[in-house]
Parts: structure tokens; C-alpha cells; sequence
């Protein structure tokens, strides 16, 4: 909310110097966004001038003026001015504001006596968008007469004399949304005297007959329906300078007398109102909620259907105000409206909260019925509003006054006198938290240790204790509260999953790869690139119904499509050598049906339902995956850099399983994307828990990705926790080392020739390592040479020659048996 | 010397002759010295020390003497040999020591030739930054609590207090998806009403993890966020207890001369509630106070929703921003650096932040 300071000193006896009211809001808790020195955003000399003849220039594409401007006595220059200006809305005779030459203007605009149009204009009359002071550029701003003389200052009359003020009110405090409220909380946090303007006037009660025949008809959606009656204003009357610039600071626009003042109460008081012309309502007023099937054209010209739990203001025609939001364009103040209908209602918030959302209508009325407005302000509201207007566009008022009035009152809250204390860790005195509980309107009574307190009617967010504790500690000061450190029982340290995310992620960051943390969308397009068939766990996908962008509207369920999106765009600054890791969850839907049981938050849940809620609870395992381009090992002066392969991204997963404290198990596998002859499933303790290889080669060119792109994607949260690992006995024997080379064909996977060797060896097998393939004509198409180096070795003995070449030759013949493999050169 | 007068022929025995054998130790010596490397000097030996060599032969004709003589002869032999074996000796360990010497100058090399191989990869520092905070407070005996991103509406909003027509729930910017009563969590502090559905009482938990909220990126803000919550649960609970966990937090994080400064606040879940800056003296546009996060007791609603006592429990909780925490303590001043996952970025923070 964007407040004039001058409007809020009229209230509290607060100082001028924005400084110190900026620490005293904050203080208690309103935020200042900004504050803004009016005076100061117009640099130079802007004084009030009177036009004193006009000459139409034509041949040109719009309306130009040349205008003589009596400027006063001015330092230097002449008394008369001539002035170009592109408006019309002024005769001669009119008082306009005129930015003198080396003035200048909002946004750095220097005005300068300069050649145009083929006159010389020497100044400029302002429109109030050009002062900064409000968005209207239809025109210039024409004075009131008499209300100045040429060569006055104008500052003063447009309002570039005071200071404003832009605060952040927090959604439980909508009575800061008004000068009211502010000044209010200025009050307490400097110890000044406060006048609340809701008592500025004698707002006189309900008359039998009312001024206009209204029936409400829910009570619940409208608890106060208020109304007054003015015949015969002046429809031409100007709104005063001080309302217009008032209104101006706030964002609201000047559109007419009678509407203009519903606004400025509003800003003042904190109670919304309305304006109906009575001569374009047809029968009485009925105050419902909608039906379903009606519309309703509003102010802004939208057409909306209404829905049931719409609250409306209806006439016979049917609705014509969407009560608490906006009004209709059939019952709205014309210009050449005579009689106006003030209404002050008061509205159920959590109504207004959801007819506002429904129809998209945040309006500056809405925003106070959601946070809450007092409901005693109606009546007061109406008095200063129909005193203004007869005040400035005279008219009668009419005698009768409407006020439906089913305002509950505040309940009162029980709060142990010592809550305060201890909640903040403060001691605060009895006497203390009654005196500023009541500072802030409440009505307390002590019974006994307990405080019964009834929260002022402005206050709707005092409903517990807790609440009332908090305006103690708030209006005591924050920085009363000791800094004490609480001892924590002992802690069980780190999960087991939790080590293992960190010890994943460092043993990746120190084989060279950098860690990404990417967005989780992605899209059915990448899926489909990625070539991930129809029914594919992959493809059970959870969508956003409101995405970022609707290119990517699915939340992941594999990392590769982001971490992909992530190498491209390294690729695309110029980075060539690239290894990325990240570890992440992916989401997978449940596929439950219906909705979640409704749970209420008057006490724990029921277990059943906090179960049956749980399973829409999207799958979200934890996946770790990597992806590689370019050379894994750079080239040097040492020699050739090491194109980065599947190896690399097997090697990978190795090393996440490995990290996890597990041993992997690698198999030839075929899964999308990957190449279907260079992927490998990554199996451990049986289950295959993920895959590492090269990309398919269409994948690559499908994402536009370099060729033989490497990736590993593994499920973290399939890897099962290890648990004790034991520790190996360490002989201090001598070692028995044995080659061996064996052809087997070539389509034999060495792991398993490994595995054979190794369940044949027998427990005198220390160490098993391929150091060796190779292939050759003379072995045979279709053949290859494996050469593993056996390293043997007994707990409590040396080993002999022939102990050794019998666990060798156990463990060639398993080989054998099982593959087929026949000892090289034998 | 007596034998002068012996009835031997004295030239028989003339390399016993002392003068004789000084020479040959002289000669011996000279004879080393003048060798230029091992190879030389190995040629050298059996001149010198060899079976023909002259203290080899002077021991021979020590035979010739007189008993009486023998004695004296020997000893006087024995000593010119290890003389000249000590010559030997010497000039051998001198030589090979030279040999080494030039062989190590020979295998010099520029010891500041690259050898980057093997890359060093690096960990992205929101990682790390969220690891080193819970490290932090499990120091102080706190677990790490965490939970689903996709989440239930009711934790992430009913159960805090925020129910379906509160403003604050239009405020959060919320991303919603296909499935009923869910959205991604727009905070932390769904996992507060987990934890405290789950753990028993007293509850001492800090909760890093990522949130979302529908806003555009640009550089001070970014859809899809880091955040670390705190939540405690205990008897006798105070702002004091809060205030104490803040400034050891702040100083952990930003040095001894750091402290935390309070403003009231609204927070649904929380009541009283407050918004904190942190006093940064190490900020580098100079010591500053900085907007860090939000705190405040935990609504006794929420522990009411949750099952928990708020008569005989009270708590409180904190969170704020990893990523605005990153940027004011490393200088970060774009918020995409954070996000797009440029590689020279993450590498510049190596494995800790």
C-alpha cells in the first residue's frame, strides 16, 4: 500500500523525517518497500501560470496549442510565457502548472525553452503523468480557480510536497491496509498520541424508513449491509486537489466525485463502499447469492458467469454488482449522474477470497474483505462520505439511513497472564501485557491468573492465545528476546541413505565429474527422442497443471532428460570436455484414483487416512545418473587426450555402487536410450538397478548431441544399505602368480569367464585381473583371446609349484566347461 | 733402525724398507687421486693392491727376517696397506659419489610441466552449502528430516495452518499437478507436520531440500529453490531458545562478528513470527545486515493438526533461502549462474563451499 505521509500525520503525532518512521513500521512489522520524497522528484522550478489566450495551430496531425501563460514573477525572464501544448482539455482563464525552463521532470526529462511547431516554447504545461503524480495523460492538470495565483508554488497543489510511503502489509493485518491502521501502529511503535479517524465523526444510527429498499437475504455471506442517500449534486463537481493527489499516490485513478470519495475512505477508514446511481436501479435491492446460470457484465466490461457461491447485489433486472469485488456497468455512477446511493457493506472473507480468485478480480476492495475489515466502520464510513460529497458537489441528503446489521461481536480469548513470558523467554509483568493488549484496542479483565480479552473489532486475526502473545512480544520489541542455545538430546548422526548420497557424490566429483542441479521438468517430445517406448515405467509421468513453460509440462522419471539439456548447454558456451553427474528424485504416478481423504486439523489425522492419502503421494526414488562428451583424459605434451565411451560411463556406475559399499555385477543389456550394443544393466545382488553405456547413435542426432554421448542412470533407492562390512583376513604368505590366456568366442562376456574362473579357483584365489584381449587371424574369426592374471595364495602356508597349478588348472577347466575356453597355446 | 747391523743382506728385504713402503702409499695415493672416474680407478687396484703390487710383494720378504724383526715389519706393512686401501677407498666413495651427483643432474626435468590427466570433477555448492549446515546442527545433536517434493496439499498447507481460502495460500505461488490434493511443496515445512507425524517428542530436526514456486527466472529469483528448515520440539520452548540458535547458526556461517537482527513478521505456521537479517561483516560491498530468512514458534494449530500437545509442547522453526544464502556469502550476483549448471561455475567451489 502506497500512503501519504501528510495524510497519516493528521492521525498520530508522528515526526515528518521518513527515516524514522521507516524504522518505527518495521519495528512492528510493516514493511517499507520504498520511501519516495515527491518534492524531490521534480527538479527545479514548477509553479502555478494562467493561460491567458490561446491559438489553435492547424496544418498539423493533432491538435496543437500555442498558449501565452502568465507565469508570476519569475527570477529571470519574462512574466509571459508562450507555451506549445498538445492538450485540450483547458480554456483561458484556467490555472495549469508550468515547468519552467531548466526544470526537470520525472524519468530525467530537462525542460529547455526550444524552437517547435514554429514557435518558441518556453516551458511546459504538465499533465500529472509527467509529474510522476498519477497515470493520467488525457490531459493537463487545470487548478481549481482562485485556488492559486500565477507565480505560486505549485508543488503544494499537486501534492509534490509530501512523502509516500510504499509498505508491505502481511495477509493477517488487513486493518494496516488503511491511513487508519497505519497511523495506528505508528502510535505504538513511536508512543505518540493517536486519533482514530473512525471516531473523527458523530455516524448517526439506523432510521425506521430507510433511504432505499434493500433485503438481505444471507446474512452469513453479508453480515452488515449499510446505506445512504444523496439527490441533486452537482454532477460537474471537481474532486479537491488533495483527494485527487491522494488517490494519485495510491494508484487509484480520479473518475468522479461521488466514486472518487468511496476510494479515498477506503484508503483512509479501510472500508470498501460502492456508489449506485438509484435513478438506473429498478425496484429494491436484494442482496443473495448468485444463481447458477446468471451473468453479470462488470466495471472492467468482462462478462462472467456466476457462480453459487457468489455473493451479488441484485435489482429487478437481476445481479448488478458482484458484491465485494466489482461492480456492474448497468448500475454505475454516470457523468451525468445526479443522485448517488452510498453503500457500506461488510462481507464474508473467505466468500470474497473465493469469488475473487474465481473471477481473477484482485481488486483493491477484495484485498481488504480477504484480510478482514472491521465491521463497525459503516455507519461512520457513509457520514464522512455523504459530508464530502454535499461538501464539495452539494446536493440534499436525504434523512433515512439503511443499516442491516448481523455483526457478531469479537469473542474473547482466555489467556494465562504469564503466556506471553513464556513464549518470548521475556518476563514480562502482569500489568505490562494488560497495558499493551489494551494500547492496541483490546478490552482485558483478569480473572485470576487469566486474562479474559476481547480483541477490538478491527483485529479479526486475535483468536487464540498465541496470537495475543505475539502482539506482547511484537509491541514489547523483538529485540527484548535473549539469545539462549537449547541443548538437543544426543542425535543419531547421518542416515545410512543419507551418508551414502554424499559419499556417491564426492567419489563422482573426484573421478572428474561436476555436479548439476537441474530443473525436474521436461517434456513427452525428450521422452520420445530418448526413444522410450509406450509403457515404460518412464512413461507413468506426473504433469503440471500449471508448468513454467508448456514445452515442458512433465516432471521427470529419468534424470537424463534434464542433465542432457544441461551437457548441450555447456556444449553450447564452448565447454567440449564434459563429465556431469546429478543425484536427484524422479517422480513416478501412482495411478490412484479419485481423491485423497479429507483431513482436518483439529487433532492427528487417522491412520488409516494419512495411508490412504499417502498413496497419491507421487513415487519419488532418488537416481543418480552421469553423462559424458568429448575427451574423458585431455590431450598434452604427454600425447593424445582418451575419447570419453561407454567404458567411462560403466566405470561410473562401478564406482556409485562401489561407493554405495556394494559390488556390482555388469551385463550386456539392451534399454533406450542407449546403444543396443554398447549398454550395459548394472546388477546388484540380483536385481538390475540401472544401465551405463553410449547412447544410441538416433538418440544423439534426436537431441542434437555430440556423437557416442556416454550416460549411466542408476536407482540409488535400489541399492540395499550395506551393512557391517567384515574384515578380510591378510596373509603374510608369499604369493603364487599365474598367467593364464584363454580363446573362447568372442561373444562371450569376459565377466563371465572371470566368474568361471573364479568359482573354479577354489579358495586359494586371492586376486583374478583381465590384463589382456586380444584377437588375431590365426585364433579365428569369431574368437578372442582373454589373458587374466591369477595371483594365489594360502592363509598359513607357502604355497607350492604344484598347489598353485592345480588351483590354476581347477580353474581353466571350469572355464572350459562353461564357455568353452581352451588354454592359449596349449 | 737396529737390522742395520743384522747378519742379513738388507737387499733381500728392501721393500720392507720404510722409505719404500712410504712410497708406495705416496704412489698409491698419487696414482688415485689422479683417476678420473670409477672405471680408472677400478684399473688402478691391482697396481696398488693387487698380488704384485708393492705393499703384496713387501709382505712377502717379511719371510727373510728374523724373528725378532718380523714383528715390527708386519706391522709396519699392515699399515702401509690400509693406507693405500684407505686411499682407495676414499677416492671410490668420492667417485661414485660424483657419479651419482651427474647422474641425478642428468635426470632433471621441468618440474612445471602440466599433468591435468585426470580432471578433478567438483560438487555443485548448494550441495555442499546444505551439507555443511546440517552437519552444523547435527554437531549440535539435530537429525536431518526430509520428504517428498511432490506433496500432499494437506501437509504442505492444511496442516500449517494455511487453510484452502487463506490468502497466504494464494501468495505461495504454487505449481499443482495432475493428481487431486497435490502440488509440488512450495517450502520445506511440509516435512515439519511428517516429522512431527512420525518422531517422537522432543524433536530436534533441520530439513534441507528443494522447493518450488511458479516464479520466472531472472537473477534474483528462480522457480525451483533450495531451502533448510529447522524445527524444534520441546518442553518449554522460548524465543530466547530461537533467538540462541539463530546467532550460533549466523556466527557458524559468517563468523564470530555475526549476530541476527528480528522483525515482526506473519507466517502461518508460525505465531509469533518474525522475518531475520543477519549481520555479515565479511559481505563484500562492506559489514552489512542482510535479509536471511523467517522464524517464529510453531503455531500451537499446527501441533494441534499434528496431534501434539501445544499445553505441554512448544517449538520453534526457521528456514531460509540456500541459494540467497549462497549469494551473499560467496558474492553470487546472478541467481542463473546457480541454475544452468555451467561447468566453470560448480568447478570454482571444488568439493566444499
Amino acid at each position: 500500500m502506497r500512503v501519504s505521509v501528510a495524510w497519516l500525520r493528521e492521525w498520530v503525532d508522528a515526526p515528518a523525517d521518513p527515516a524514522v518512521l521507516e524504522e518505527a513500521l518495521v519495528r512492528v512489522g510493516i514493511e517499507v518497500e520504498e520511501v519516495v520524497d515527491l518534492a524531490a522528484t521534480v527538479d527545479g522550478a514548477l509553479v502555478v501560470g494562467r493561460v491567458l489566450s490561446i491559438e489553435e495551430l492547424t496544418g498539423y496531425k493533432k491538435p496543437i496549442r500555442y498558449c501565452q501563460v502568465d507565469v508570476g514573477d519569475v527570477d529571470s525572464g519574462d512574466r509571459v510565457r508562450g507555451i506549445i501544448c498538445g492538450a485540450t482539455n483547458f480554456a483561458a482563464g484556467d490555472l495549469v502548472v508550468v515547468a519552467l525552463p531548466g526544470t526537470v521532470l520525472p524519468g530525467g526529462f530537462a525542460i529547455a525553452a526550444r524552437r517547435t511547431y514554429d514557435r518558441v516554447s518556453d516551458g511546459m504545461i504538465c499533465s500529472a503523468r509527467e509529474l510522476g503524480i498519477g497515470e493520467d495523460h488525457s490531459g493537463i492538470i487545470v487548478l481549481p480557480p482562485d485556488s492559486a495565483a500565477p507565480g505560486d508554488p505549485a508543488r503544494p497543489l499537486v501534492g509534490l510536497d509530501d512523502v509516500v510511503l510504499d509498505l508491505e502489509v502481511t495477509p493477517d493485518r488487513g486493518y494496516c491496509l488503511s491511513v487508519r491502521g497505519i497511523a495506528r501502529e505508528l502510535s505504538h511503535a513511536l508512543g505518540v498520541a493517536y486519533r482514530d479517524p473512525a471516531h473523527a465523526v458523530e455516524a448517526p444510527g439506523a432510521t425506521d424508513e430507510p433511504p432505499y429498499p434493500v433485503t438481505v437475504e444471507d446474512p452469513v455471506g453479508c453480515d452488515r449491509f449499510a446505506a445512504r442517500l444523496v439527490r441533486g449534486i452537482d454532477p460537474a463537481a471537481p474532486t479537491p486537489p488533495v483527494i485527487r493527489n491522494r488517490l494519485a499516490v495510491a494508484g487509484i485513478r480520479s473518475i468522479s466525485l461521488a466514486v472518487d470519495i468511496t476510494n479515498y475512505l477506503m484508503l483512509e477508514l479501510g472500508q470498501p463502499m460502492h456508489a449506485f446511481d438509484p435513478n438506473r436501479l429498478s425496484g429494491p435491492l436484494l442482496v443473495r447469492r448468485a444463481r447458477a446460470g446468471e451473468r453479470l457484465t462488470t466495471l472492467d466490461g468482462v462478462d462472467r458467469k456466476l457462480d453459487p457461491e457468489d455473493m451479488v447485489i441484485c435489482d429487478d433486472t437481476g445481479p448488478i454488482s458482484l458484491a465485494a469485488v466489482m461492480g456492474g456497468e448497468n448500475s454505475e455512477m454516470q457523468p451525468d449522474s445526479v443522485d448517488v446511493l452510498f453503500e457500506a457493506a461488510h462481507w464474508d472473507p473467505v466468500m470474497v477470497s473465493r469469488t475473487a480468485r474465481r473471477h481473477r478480480l484482485l481488486s483493491e476492495a477484495a484485498k481488504r474483505w480477504e484480510r478482514g475489515v472491521d465491521p463497525r466502520l459503516a455507519l461512520v464510513a457513509l457520514e464522512k462520505a455523504v459530508r464530502l460529497l454535499t461538501g464539495y458537489g452539494g446536493g440534499e441528503l436525504d434523512p433515512r439511513i439503511l443499516d442491516v446489521d448481523h455483526v457478531v461481536a469479537p469473542k474473547p480469548v482466555r489467556v494465562a497472564a504469564d503466556l506471553p513470558s513464556r513464549v518470548a523467554g521475556v518476563p514480562y509483568e502482569a500489568e505490562r501485557v494488560t497495558g499493551l493488549l489494551t494500547g492496541i484496542g483490546c478490552a482485558v479483565a483478569p480473572v485470576g491468573d487469566v486474562l479474559v480479552v476481547t480483541p477490538p473489532t478491527w483485529r479479526p486475526d486475535l483468536l487464540q492465545p498465541a496470537d495475543l502473545a505475539e502482539e506482547v512480544v511484537r509491541l514489547d520489541g523483538y529485540d527484548k528476546v535473549p539469545s539462549v542455545l537449547p541443548v538437543a538430546p544426543p542425535g543419531r548422526g547421518l542416515t545410512a541413505g543419507q551418508r551414502r548420497k554424499r559419499s556417491v557424490g564426492r567419489a563422482l566429483a573426484e573421478n572428474g565429474y561436476v555436479e548439476v542441479l537441474s530443473y525436474p521438468f521436461t517434456s513427452a517430445s525428450v521422452l520420445d527422442a530418448l526413444q522410450v517406448p509406450e509403457g515404460d515405467p518412464r512413461r507413468t509421468v506426473v504433469r503440471l497443471t500449471n508448468p513454467l513453460s508448456d514445452e515442458e509440462p512433465l516432471l521427470r522419471t529419468t534424470l537424463l532428460p534434464p542433465l542432457l539439456g544441461t551437457l548441450r548447454r555447456n556444449l553450447g558456451r564452448g565447454m567440449r570436455d564434459l563429465a556431469l553427474y546429478e543425484v536427484g528424485p524422479v517422480f513416478r504416478a501412482t495411478g490412484a484414483t479419485g481423491t485423497p481423504p479429507v483431513m482436518g486439523v483439529d487433532g492427528r489425522p487417522d491412520e488409516a487416512d494419512l495411508v490412504a492419502a499417502e498413496r497419491f503421494v507421487p513415487q519419488q526414488p532418488w537416481h543418480v545418473a552421469a553423462v559424458l562428451a568429448g575427451d574423458v583424459e585431455p590431450a598434452g605434451w604427454w600425447g593424445a587426450g582418451r575419447a570419453a565411451s561407454w567404458a567411462d560411463a560403466v566405470q561410473a556406475a562401478r564406482t556409485v555402487v562401489s561407493a554405495a559399499g556394494l559390488h556390482a555385477v555388469v551385463r550386456a543389456g539392451t534399454q533406450p536410450p542407449w546403444h543396443p550394443g554398447r549398454c550395459a544393466g548394472i546388477v546388484v545382488n540380483g536385481e538390475v538397478v540401472g544401465y551405463a553405456g553410449e547412447l544410441h547413435p538416433a538418440v544423439c542426432s534426436a537431441l542434437d548431441l555430440p556423437r557416442r554421448t556416454a550416460a549411466m542412470e542408476l536407482s540409488l533407492d535400489a541399492l540395499p544399505l550395506p551393512g557391517v562390512v567384515p574384515a578380510p583376513r591378510i596373509s603374510t604368505y608369499p604369493p603364487a602368480l599365474i598367467d593364464v590366456a584363454l580363446v573362447v568366442d568372442a561373444a562371450t562376456p569376459a565377466a563371465d569367464v572371470e566368474a568361471a574362473l573364479v568359482s573354479g579357483a577354489g579358495e586359494l584365489l586371492e586376486s583374478v585381473r583381465l590384463f589382456d584381449v586380444y584377437t588375431s587371424e590365426q585364433l579365428g574369426a569369431g574368437r578372442r583371446s582373454l589373458a587374466y592374471k591369477l595371483t594365489f595364495r594360502a592363509p598359513d602356508r607357502t604355497l607350492t609349484v604344484e598347489e598353485a597349478v592345480a588351483a590354476r588348472d581347477a580353474a581353466v577347466a571350469v572355464a572350459a566347461e562353461c564357455y568353452g575356453a581352451m588354454l592359449r597355446g596349449a | 733402525m737396529s737390522y742395520r747391523s743384522d747378519p742379513y743382506d738388507p737387499k733381500q728385504v728392501a721393500l720392507l724398507d720404510q722409505t719404500a713402503l712410504d712410497d708406495a702409499v705416496a704412489g698409491a695415493e698419487k696414482a688415485f687421486a689422479a683417476a678420473a672416474d670409477l672405471d680408472a680407478l677400478t684399473a688402478l687396484k691391482p697396481a696398488h693392491l693387487g698380488d704384485r703390487a708393492p705393499v703384496s710383494l713387501a709382505r712377502r720378504e717379511i719371510g727373510a727376517l728374523p724373528p725378532a724383526a718380523k714383528s715390527d715389519a708386519g706391522k709396519r706393512v699392515n699399515e702401509a696397506r690400509a693406507a693405500v686401501q684407505a686411499a682407495f677407498d676414499a677416492r671410490s666413495a668420492q667417485l661414485t659419489a660424483e657419479r651419482e651427483q651427474k647422474v641425478l643432474a642428468q635426470e632433471a626435468v621441468d618440474v612445471t610441466l602440466p599433468w591435468d590427466r585426470r580432471p578433478r570433477g567438483a560438487r555443485h555448492p548448494l550441495t555442499t552449502l546444505m551439507e555443511r549446515i546440517g552437519d552444523l546442527f547435527v554437531g549440535m545433536g539435530y537429525e536431518i528430516a526430509e520428504g517428498p517434493e511432490a506433496e500432499l496439499e494437506w501437509y504442505n498447507f492444511d496442516a500449517l495452518n494455511i487453510p484452502p481460502d487463506h490468502p497466504a495460500r494464494g501468495l505461495m505461488d504454487t505449481f499443482f499437478v495432475d493428481v487431486p490434493g497435490l502440488v509440488l511443496r512450495t517450502h520445506t515445512s511440509p516435512v515439519q507436520a511428517r516429522t512431527m507425524l512420525t518422531r517422537p517428542l522432543p524433536i530436534y530436526v533441520v530439513v534441507p531440500g528443494r522447493t518450488y514456486r511458479t516464479d520466472e527466472l531472472d537473477a534474483t529469483h528462480t522457480p525451483v529453490f533450495h531451502q533448510v528448515e529447522g524445527l524444534v520440539v520441546d518442553k518449554g520452548i522460548t524465543m530466547a531458545h530461537l533467538r540462541g540458535t539463530l546467532d550460533h547458526f549466523a556466527r557458524a556461517m559468517f563468523g564470530a562478528g555475526a549476530r541476527t537482527r528480528w522483525r515482526p513478521h506473519y507466517f502461518p505456521f508460525t505465531e509469533p513470527s518474525a522475518e531475520f537479517d543477519v549481520w555479515f561483516p565479511e559481505h563484500r560491498d562492506g559489514p552489512q545486515w542482510v535479509e536471511w530468512g523467517g522464524c517464529g514458534m510453531v503455531n500451537p494449530r499446527v501441533l494441534r493438526a499434528v496431534g501434539v500437545d501445544p499445553d505441554e509442547y512448544s517449538g520453534f522453526a526457521f528456514g531460509m533461502g540456500i541459494e540467497r544464502t549462497l549469494m551473499f556469502r560467496n558474492g553470487v550476483s546472478d541467481m542463473r549462474d546457480m541454475i544452468e549448471g555451467d561447468v566453470r561455475f560448480t568447478r570454482a567451489f571444488g568439493m566444499d563451499v
